[in-house]
């Protein structure tokens, strides 16, 4: 048991020191930063909308594609991090595979550049 | 290491092309922009060709597994795919003076056949539970968009939405099925489930691994719009484009037959009396609505969409039935069906009238006078569909109910022997309209050539089946006995 609790005990310290780092920020910007609230930084932030407002309200469909691009490449990324970790085990073959993924992934990047889906206007 | 994956590409070279030539033509989509989609179009017909002349190699080898056991390869796969492939080939210069005429010729058409044909061959393939749901989703997104590639039509869009939603709820119930015959049987491999579930000690499967089938047969019985999972068949049928409901009707419900022939059959099979009972439901359900429910439609697409119901219940006849001569069943049925089918709605695409698309039954009036050549395909095709001796659909039909007797389902065929009379009430209509109603007037000419090609091809297979029956027959029990333990 106290072996179990020795092995946990740099989360304990982690843990500790992410809280301390986190209040110490929080206060050093009340102290030190100026503060001059107004209605719009007041506001929370959320994505350029106002945070309560009638869920039925319209807004442009191309969020839904910026979010919809974002996530493949989201994805990509959870793919490429344990694919770097373990490349030394999983060698060439491993190697390979990732690059035809991409390679597929880039078709469809491709695709929608062209498609003009990056473009705002 | 390189020489077993090599053996597994080789096992996949059809995906492999289907997959390669559907990104090259995205591409090349891309860089040419719209003027691309005649182009894409027939390269993509040209691709499926080639993946069809790549299925057909290797034609009665013993059964082959790859990947990791994940994919199978038997004549039981090879026959499907060919199914489908010539379902998707068909559809695609069948649809292309649709498209051009609705303003909506893109390229992206074409490209999402080949993503969704590719799907239903992984399905068709599958010897995993992973497989099938991996195979299952791609060809089921490629579908939903398809279904709502007119996206300035209400009704396509509202079909491709619909279609979405329900089909996103059957994924997740199959999903479920799948995780349940995992958590009680260990494995997701369909050699391993039918090792684990097939020796029984005498207590039967766990009430879990029942309940799992239960859930993964209401997820394929979905796909393939069994009753009581058939609610968004008509509307979606009625929505999408003719030329995507042609494709729906056949393609994805010969592939999605095929899944479940091949789980019910191959890791199940032990199982058959747990599962029968539910597929005997289903087949009872699906072809006394196809019967009764068709009667009062008015619009040919909603009444075929309701024959379609009808026509996977017969099929699923033969599931019930089960063994060599069922298994043989579906797959002449399936065959049979596809070709009814795209004939039928051939003949929906080549009606024209002002420039409308002509899909109500009595704008049929006096077509027999107008167009006789169009309305004896019509007619032909509408006794196959009712199960009429000497044409295609009779032998369809009397190769599963001989299975079904055979197998001691006597009520299950008398069943189903009347609601194909109830059945015969609506398909004679059509022809009635057509031959002893009052002209409304003439048809748009000229026909698109694709369209007059396929619907003479079917309308001549349907007509002509009967002096050589054996091609099909032979390949059908091929393919069937490589399913077999």
């Amino acid at each position: 048991m106290d072996a179990l609790l020795k092995e946990y005990f740099p989360i304990l310290v982690f843990i500790g020191i992410a809280g301390g780092l986190s209040i110490v920020m929080i206060l050093a910007s009340l102290v030190a930063g100026p503060q001059k609230p107004d209605p719009e930084k007041l506001s929370a932030y959320e994505c350029g909308f106002d945070p309560f407002v009638d869920s039925r309200g319209r807004f442009d469909v191309r969020f839904y594609l910026v979010s919809i691009l974002f996530i493949i490449f989201d994805l990509e990324v959870a793919f490429l991090f344990p694919w770097a970790v373990s490349l030394g085990d999983i060698g060439v073959f491993g190697f390979w595979s990732m690059m035809i993924f991409l390679g597929v992934l880039t078709v469809g990047f491709v695709y929608e550049w062209k498609k003009g889906a990056l473009e705002w206007e | 290491m390189t020489a077993a994956l090599s053996n597994d590409l080789v096992l996949a070279i059809p995906e492999l092309i289907l997959a390669i030539g559907a990104m090259a033509l995205l591409l090349l989509g891309a860089f040419r922009g719209e003027g691309a989609a005649g182009l894409v179009n027939w390269a993509a017909v040209g691709v499926l060709a080639l993946a069809a002349w790549a299925t057909l190699a290797g034609t009665g080898e013993a059964p082959r597994l790859a990947f990791s056991r994940l994919f199978v390869v038997d004549d039981f796969a090879r026959f499907m795919k060919l199914l489908v492939l010539l379902g998707a080939a068909l559809t695609l210069p069948m649809a292309r003076s649709f498209m051009a005429r609705a303003g909506a010729e893109r390229f992206e058409f074409g490209v999402l056949v080949l993503l969704a044909t590719l799907g239903m061959l992984v399905m068709i393939s599958a010897n995993d539970l992973i497989t099938l749901y991996v195979g299952l989703e791609l060809q089921s997104l490629a579908l939903y968009v398809l279904a709502a590639f007119l996206r300035d039509d209400a009704k396509s869009t509202e079909a491709g939405l619909k279609y979405f939603v329900l089909g996103a709820l059957s994924s997740g119930m199959l999903l479920y099925g799948a995780s349940l015959i995992y958590g009680f049987s260990g494995t997701t491999n369909f050699v391993d489930l039918a090792a684990t579930l097939g020796h029984g000690d005498g207590t039967g499967p766990a009430i879990g691994v029942v309940v799992g089938i239960v859930f993964l047969s209401a997820g394929l019985a979905f796909k393939v719009s069994a009753v009581p999972f058939h609610m968004w068949t008509p509307d979606v049928y009625e929505g999408a484009p003719t030329p995507v409901t042609a494709f729906f009707a056949a393609a994805p419900k010969v592939a999605a037959m095929a899944l479940f022939v091949r789980t019910m059959i191959s890791p199940l099979g032990d199982l058959a009396p747990q599962w029968q009972q539910i597929i005997v439901f289903m087949a009872v359900a699906s072809m006394l609505l196809g019967a009764f429910a068709a009667i009062g439609q008015s619009n040919l697409k909603r009444l075929l969409a309701y024959s379609s119901i009808g026509h996977v219940g017969y099929a699923l006849v033969g599931l019930a039935a089960g063994g060599l001569q069922g298994v043989r069943g579906v797959l002449v049925y399936m065959a049979i069906y596809m070709v009814m089918t795209l004939g039928s709605f051939g003949c929906l695409l080549a009606m024209r009238r002002g420039g409308q698309m002509v899909e109500r039954v009595d704008e049929l009036g006096g077509l027999s006078r107008t167009n006789p050549m169009l309305a004896f395909v019509l007619a032909a095709l509408m006794f196959s569909l009712a199960g009429i001796p000497p044409l295609a659909g009779f032998f369809a039909k009397y190769f599963v109910f001989v299975a079904a007797i055979d197998a001691g389902l006597v009520v299950l065929s008398v069943i189903g022997m009347l609601a194909s009379v109830v059945s015969g009430f609506y398909y004679l209509r059509v022809v009635k309209v057509m031959y002893f109603d009052d002209a409304v007037g003439p048809l748009d000419r000229p026909i698109p050539l694709p369209v007059r090609l396929v619907v003479t091809a079917s309308g001549l297979l349907t007509v002509l089946y009967f002096i050589v029956p054996a091609p099909l027959l032979v390949s059908a029990e091929a393919a069937a006995k490589s399913l077999m333990p």
